[in-house]
Formats: C-alpha cells, structure tokens, sequence
C-alpha cells in the first residue's frame, strides 16, 4: 500500500489576518491558516469569495492591504514569488510551443539552452504517459491534455509549494474526473505542498488533506475539514464511499447549499 | 454523377482539388477585374473618346510591351527607394515600439505626439525633404520609411501591450525575468499585429517612393509619369500605374509569405 507523504507539522506556508480590499470592495476578510509541508490544502467557496485574490496574495504577485504571507520564512511578495510556482484555471499554453518546449519553459526562464531543458523535461513527459505527445502543439491537443501538460510545466518550475486555481475549470465533467485521478497519482509520486482553489467540492475533498470552506464576499474561512480519506483506491470507490458523502454533506452545509 | 448520399458521418471537408480552391478564392475577383477591364474598353471604344484623355486597356498592354525596357529600368530606380524606405520603416518602428513599450516615460511622453503627428500629411513633406537631403534615392527613403513608420509602431505598441496579462502573471511564477517575458509571450504574442502593420505599410511603400519622385528625381517610375503626362501620353502613364501597383502588391505578398512561414501558428488561435 502506498500511503500518502506524512503532511509534517513544520508549516510551509502560513497566513496570519490575510485582508485585502480592493478600492471600497472588501475582497478577503480575516484569513487565517497554515499549510504543512507537502500537505495538500482545498480552498472551497462560491464565486466572488476572493479564492483567486487569495492565491495571488500568496503567490506574491499582489501584497495583500493587511496581514502577512509567509512561505517557508519568505514574507516579501518578491520572495514568495520566488519560491511558489502557480498552475492558473486556463492552460495558457504558448500556441508557437510544443508541449514539451511548454512544460519546459520555467528551465528556459532560468538560463537554460532549450535543448537542454527539453532534455530534463522529457523524463518527466515519459513517466506520466505523455512521451508521445511531446512534439504536438497545443492546438493538437485536448483540453485535458492540454492541463496535464500545464501541469507538468508547473512541476518543472521545481517549486516546493504548487498553487493550483481552479485547474479543471474548463474541462467537462467526465475529463474532470479522469483528471482528478492522474493528478492525485501524480501529486503521489511528485509530493509538494499544495494548494488547490476550486469551487468544485467533489474536487477538493478527493485531491486534499484538508478542505477550507469560504464564505461569498468578503471572504472569510467558515469551516475546516479533515479529509482522511484513504486514497489508495479508485477514484469512483472514494467518492462513493459512506466517509466520502458525511464529509461531502459538511462542505455543503457550511457553503449553505 | 450518380452518387449516393453516403450516411456515414464525414469529419473532414469533401476533397476539394488544389485546383478547386484557388479558384474558389481567386475566381471571383479576377472575374471583376476581366468584366471591368472589358467595359473599360467597349466605353472608349463606343464613345470614340480620345486616347490622350483616357487610354484603352488595350493601349495600355500594347505601350507595356513597346515601352518595357524603359518601363523595368525606372521600375528598378523605384523600387531599391521602396525597399530601403521600407527596411527603415520596420527597423525603427520595430526599436521605437520596443522603447515605448519598456519605457513608461518613454510612452508618456512619446505616444501622444506619435499620434498626433499622423495629422502632418507626410505628402508635403517631400519637398522639404528634397531640399534637405538633394536629389538622389535619400529624400525618397525617407518619404517611404515616414509613411510606412507609423503602421509599424502603433502595431507594434498595440500588439505588445495587448498581451493577456495572464501569461505574464504565469512566467513570473516561473522565474522569468523582464527580458525572459519579453522574448518568450510578448513578442511572439505580438507578431500576429505587427506583421497586420506591416503589410499595411507595405502596401504605402511603393506610392511613398512615388511621391518622394514627384517632389524631385531624375528617374523612377513616379518621374516617368510626370514626363508622360507632359507629352500628354496618357497610356504611358497608365501603364506606370499598373506597374506600381504590381510592385505594391509584390512587396504585400513577400510580407504576407514571411508573415506565413514566421508564425504558422498564428491562423490557430493566439494570445492576446
């Protein structure tokens, strides 16, 4: 039995008072909590509850009007910047890329010749089945390929800390689900700290540790879940199971569903 | 034919022949043209009226075949202006936009007055430009690279600041720099618009060189004209504007095959 990596106590990402106001809107409103290492964190919550301002707090790519970010003791946004690497809702693949010059490109960003980072891109794209997709352009691809690749450059970027925004978004539900599952293998065999936004509950309860219920704006955390769900088996058992509906039922009740 | 409906599902389009769709895309065009052409000629023809006033079409083929040497040699004069003109066009629009798009100041201060200085008709400024730079292929340059500058730079501008502020978001996360952004998403992002400008530009080039010839040359196609006219050759100078027109065409095609074989991706969706 593979268990999943011990989520450790140490904190690697932690938000104390998180607040954020944009002009006269009140976006997020009191956020507090931490992320042990390579423990996997669902945000859920209904549109509007600052999910997407909150991954940009932390990513460091906006300064949040008050309270502090920290990620493994990097507090200045320029530094969180450094150490987090963000998987956004849409592909955005480079249409004048192939997937694997996408996946590479964090190496490229680095000083890297091209050929160079394509060839310690390539282990990666044959270990999660993609090898024969390596030289197909984005246009040639389907949208769940097209995440999977996304995904892959994510993981690239050799960030400790994934910030996932609502990844599957797009995607149809039974791609979604398909998805689920290679990114549950796939956080299984490459373990980071992760933080996946999502509005979609199923989601977040199979792919993480612990679930974050949000409330609509200004976002403010209205319950905390447990998912200790044992994850070695199929995706259909896990969501079909007793453990899974009475967590399910929790995350509804606190989004007032 | 005889046919069946086949009730198999087809994904792809019926195999239309190479042959069929140039003619789907070229055939009607080229049958305005041969109607306009003909109509041309009956008119005169009808109406008796007099070649110097306006020539046939057929007076014009006939002074293309006799005059043809004549006709290639100033054709060379105008179109190494054209050509110049235009490399410069491309090179400073190309640097300007890249300034204005790295400089904020830059773009403060300099983007109004870009506009505002399309209001100066660049025509009239030919003659100044033959007084200052005398009458060789230089005054001709510049009347070319002044007309086809500003296409270039504002797509160019435009085109990099259109880019989905998305992407940038995405390379910061992975450890791009300014430069790194720039040369991976923005300006790959922006070709699509700049190569736009620069056919448009293209387009100009020809005509730019032209009127550069107008204000003062010795040679050229423009200076041709000019000469026809006085000999009251209305045919000749017909058959000049077919040739700038060839020319301007030309040059659109190069751009439009450089635009192809540059960024085949482009027809596929892109990024702003």
């Amino acid at each position: 039995m593979t268990s999943p990596p011990a989520a450790t106590t140490t904190a690697a990402i932690e938000l104390r008072g998180v607040r954020h106001r944009f002009g006269d809107v009140a976006a997020l409103a009191d956020v507090t909590f931490t992320i042990g290492r390579h423990e996997r964190l669902g945000i859920v919550g209904p549109s509007g509850c600052g999910k997407s301002t909150l991954l940009s707090a932390i990513a460091g790519l906006i300064e949040p009007t008050g309270g502090t970010v920290s990620i493994e003791e990097a507090v200045t946004a320029r530094d969180r910047l450094r150490r987090c690497a963000l998987m956004p809702q849409r592909d955005l693949l480079l249409p004048w890329r192939t997937a694997i010059d996408n996946a590479a490109i964090a190496l490229e960003n680095r000083g890297l010749k091209r050929s160079q980072a394509r060839e310690l891109t390539r282990p990666l794209f044959e270990r999660f089945g993609l090898a024969e997709f390596e030289e197909r352009t984005p246009a040639e691809l389907s949208g769940g390929m097209r995440q999977r690749v996304a995904f892959l450059r994510t993981l690239m970027a050799e960030k400790d800390v994934l910030l996932l925004d609502e990844p599957f978004a797009a995607l149809d539900s039974i791609t979604r689900s398909g998805m689920q599952e290679w990114l549950l293998s796939a956080l299984e065999q490459e373990p980071r700290t992760a933080l996946l936004v999502t509005h979609d509950v199923d989601e977040a309860l199979l792919l993480t540790h612990r679930v974050i219920v949000m409330s609509a704006r200004p976002g403010r955390i209205v319950t905390t879940l447990e998912t200790d769900l044992p994850r070695d088996r199929p995706r259909r058992e896990i969501v079909t199971s007793p453990e899974f509906a009475s967590l399910k039922e929790s995350a509804l009740e606190a989004l007032e569903l | 034919m005889s046919e069946r409906v086949d009730l198999a599902p087809t994904t792809a389009a019926p195999p239309a022949g190479r042959g069929r769709r140039l003619l789907d895309r070229y055939g009607p065009p080229a049958l305005v043209v041969v109607f306009t052409i003909a109509v041309w000629e009956l008119i005169i023809r009808v109406f008796d009226v007099p070649t110097y006033i306006w020539s046939p079409p057929s007076l014009i083929a006939q002074t293309m075949k006799e005059d043809f040497t004549d006709l290639l040699s100033h054709s060379a004069v105008t179109l190494k202006e054209t050509i110049v003109g235009f490399a410069f066009a491309v090179i400073l629009g190309l640097a300007f936009g890249l300034l204005l798009h790295f400089s904020t100041w830059a773009k403060r201060a300099l983007y109004p007055l870009l506009i505002a200085s399309q209001s100066i008709p660049t025509v009239v400024l030919a003659p100044v430009f033959v007084l200052v730079l005398g009458f060789g292929i230089w005054p001709k340059v510049a009347v070319v690279a002044l007309f086809c500058f500003f296409p270039i730079v504002v797509s160019t501008i435009d085109g990099l600041m259109g880019v989905d502020r998305e992407y940038v978001r995405m390379m910061l996360t992975l450890d791009a720099t300014r430069i790194g952004i720039f040369r991976r998403v923005e300006f790959p992002a922006a070709l699509p618009q700049i190569f736009t400008g620069t056919r448009v530009a293209a387009t100009y080039a020809a005509i730019g060189a032209v009127f550069g010839e107008w204000a003062g040359s010795e040679a050229g196609l423009g200076w041709q004209m000019l000469q026809a006219k006085g000999r009251l050759d209305t045919a000749l100078v017909f058959a000049d504007i077919v040739f700038i027109t060839v020319m301007a065409l030309g040059l659109f095609a190069i751009v439009s095959l450089v635009e192809r074989l540059t960024i085949p991706w482009a027809r596929k969706g892109g990024v702003t």
